[in-house]
């Protein structure tokens, strides 16, 4: 960092091409378009609003995007937390692999996850053939949607997680331990209260992410109607439908939760930095 | 602590970590090892796995033969196309602003990363949505396309806004933590010895950064050829028009052609595999682990 009293004037050339082509492209391509949709929605009466957002159906879709999202995500914060455990304190046979497939996710197209899971959790697939018997359903049930929910959030709670974990100072386990504190006490005590910013933070990405999310959802969900129905699903028939407004008023509710849990992942960050500096 | 030890371990136990060679934490440890392996094995390996096994289910001359019909063939077509002018575009666009975030110091900085990440956040579904309200037949500019005779939604130029708006932040977050991290000592150094801006970018700035990248630009394109919520919303599925790879993935497999869906969905996978491999490696080389 400069000392910023007696600060060098920056000898690099290009900040103000730079910026204003970066400026530039991002209000096309990004910040145009969104205020075309909060002011689409703005052209609504009130009533109409209500209508589409407040609709029976549309109430069911935030149930089971909101409901499937919250399971999925505290699913993954569980198993996110023993997979990252397990990469930073474990060495075992295949772990560089184990490291790298995690982030299948991010590079696996939605769609291709989407029909994978849907032919493996079918009646007949390789994992529901053994839970189909068992009266578990996954395939076109909201435990299926559940479970696509689960794979693409998984990575954003292990990448979070990971250095978290890493920074724990091993040093103070070690000291507690030799002053006779028991494995689940330093668990409790030490472990915990340094990654929970981070677990926090992978919980809220994997949730914003999972309400979103449409390709993986729409084939193993089944799509049927009032009980499989996710929010995104619902725009594209408003859209289908030519019904524009409709899709708007949709497309600005799910914005705005876009929205509030950027706000929530920031703050959680914030925080996380400050409790950090504390414990230093 | 569980597990006896005699006299003699004592002080080679405390030398290592502590408990670390209790019964019980060895228990643990294998425990978790293969609590989030099974985890992993039955989320990501097995829909891996079961994408080529549906593919080869009638062999390798169904597999192969599934990639001559016209309509998988024109989805090909599309994707590669789209990429080709989708992933240039964010590279230049995510160069220009990684240059201009980690370079310089000015107001706004921070709202400015947050601003190029905010189609992370956004709904794939509502990505396209914007597209349509503008373009599309009812949308703003609707009237005016239509008596031009322009198509844009439910054309190529829609496929490609789309699928550029779901990519745009890729390439930027891949370069901004590492150009942060890099400083700007090196480029100083050039200009005050009179090298001109392109001159330092191409020669001093482009070999420190160039694994981040390549990487940035390889994501970029995996998510470019396989994104399918959005380009599904400006497509409007017009078969061997405005088809990419993921929405012939949809339609053969709603037609119930599994080999031919899965044989679409392995080239992807593929795809994402490479993707995954450059990573490991670029991460192996810089040393450098993104956040």
């Amino acid at each position: 960092m400069k000392n910023v009293g007696q600060r060098e004037p920056n000898v690099i050339p290009g900040f103000g091409i730079t910026l204003g082509f970066t400026t530039f492209f991002l209000s096309a391509i990004v910040l145009l378009p969104l205020s075309a949709l909060v002011l689409k929605t703005a052209g609504l009466d009130w009533s109409r609003f209500l209508e589409v957002i407040a609709s029976p159906r549309a109430l069911a879709s935030y149930r089971l995007s909101f409901g499937a999202s919250l399971v999925a995500a505290c699913v993954n914060m569980v198993f996110g937390f023993a997979l990252a455990w397990t990469l930073v304190r474990y060495e075992f046979p295949g772990r560089k692999l184990v490291d790298a497939i995690i982030d299948m996710p991010f590079a696996l197209p939605t769609a291709v996850s989407g029909i994978a899971l849907t032919t493996i959790f079918a009646g007949n697939g390789w994992i529901g053939q053994y839970l189909e018997p068992a009266g578990i359903h996954v395939a076109y049930t909201p435990l299926g949607i559940t479970v696509a929910l689960t794979l693409i959030g998984m990575p954003f709670v292990v990448r979070t997680v990971q250095p978290a974990l890493q920074e724990v100072q091993r040093d103070l386990e070690d000291a507690a331990e030799t002053l006779g504190a028991g494995r689940f006490y330093i668990f409790r005590r030490i472990i915990v209260p340094t990654v929970l910013p981070a677990l926090l933070t992978g919980f809220t990405l994997a949730f914003a992410r999972a309400v979103g999310e449409y390709g993986s959802v729409i084939f193993i969900a089944g799509n049927k109607y009032m009980e499989t129905e996710i929010t995104p699903l619902l725009i594209i028939f408003r859209l289908e439908e030519y019904d524009y407004a409709g899709a708007a008023a949709l497309g600005f509710v799910m914005l705005s939760i876009s929205f509030v849990m950027l706000l929530a992942i920031n703050l959680l960050q914030v925080w996380g930095r400050k409790r950090l500096m504390v414990s230093r | 602590m569980a597990g006896p030890s005699s006299h003699a371990d004592v002080a080679a136990e405390l030398a290592t970590r502590p408990g670390y060679k209790s019964v019980r934490a060895t228990l643990v440890r294998w425990l978790l090892i293969t609590v989030s392996l099974t985890f992993l094995g039955a989320l990501l390996a097995a829909p891996l796995a079961a994408v080529f096994a549906m593919a080869l289910e009638q062999g390798w001359s169904a597999y192969f033969s599934s990639f001559g019909d016209e309509a998988t063939r024109a989805s090909i077509r599309l994707t590669l196309t789209a990429a080709a002018i989708v992933v240039p575009l964010n590279t230049v666009f995510g160069i220009t602003a990684a240059w201009c975030i980690s370079k310089f110091e000015f107001r706004g900085k921070s709202i400015l990363i947050t601003l190029i990440d905010l189609p992370l956040a956004v709904s794939p579904v509502v990505s396209g949505l914007i597209y349509v309200l503008l373009f599309g037949l009812n949308g703003w500019f609707g009237a005016w396309l239509q008596e031009h005779d322009i198509s844009i939604v439910y054309a190529l130029p829609g496929i490609i806004l789309a699928t550029m708006f779901v990519t745009f932040p890729y390439v930027a977050r891949e370069l901004i933590p590492l150009m942060q991290q890099l400083g700007n000592d090196e480029e100083e150094a050039a200009i005050t010895l009179g090298a001109g801006g392109w001159f330092t970018f191409f020669r001093v700035t482009l070999p420190r950064i160039r694994w981040g990248l390549i990487y940035g630009v390889i994501l970029c394109n995996a998510r470019a050829m396989g994104e399918f919520g959005a380009v599904s919303v400006v497509s409007g599925n017009v078969r061997n028009l405005t088809m990419t790879m993921p929405l012939q993935i949809e339609a053969l497999y709603n037609e119930y052609n599994m080999v031919g869906a899965f044989a679409v969905a392995s080239v992807l996978s593929l795809l994402a595999v490479a993707t995954l491999i450059i990573k490991t490696l670029v991460e192996g080389r810089t040393g450098y682990r993104r956040r």
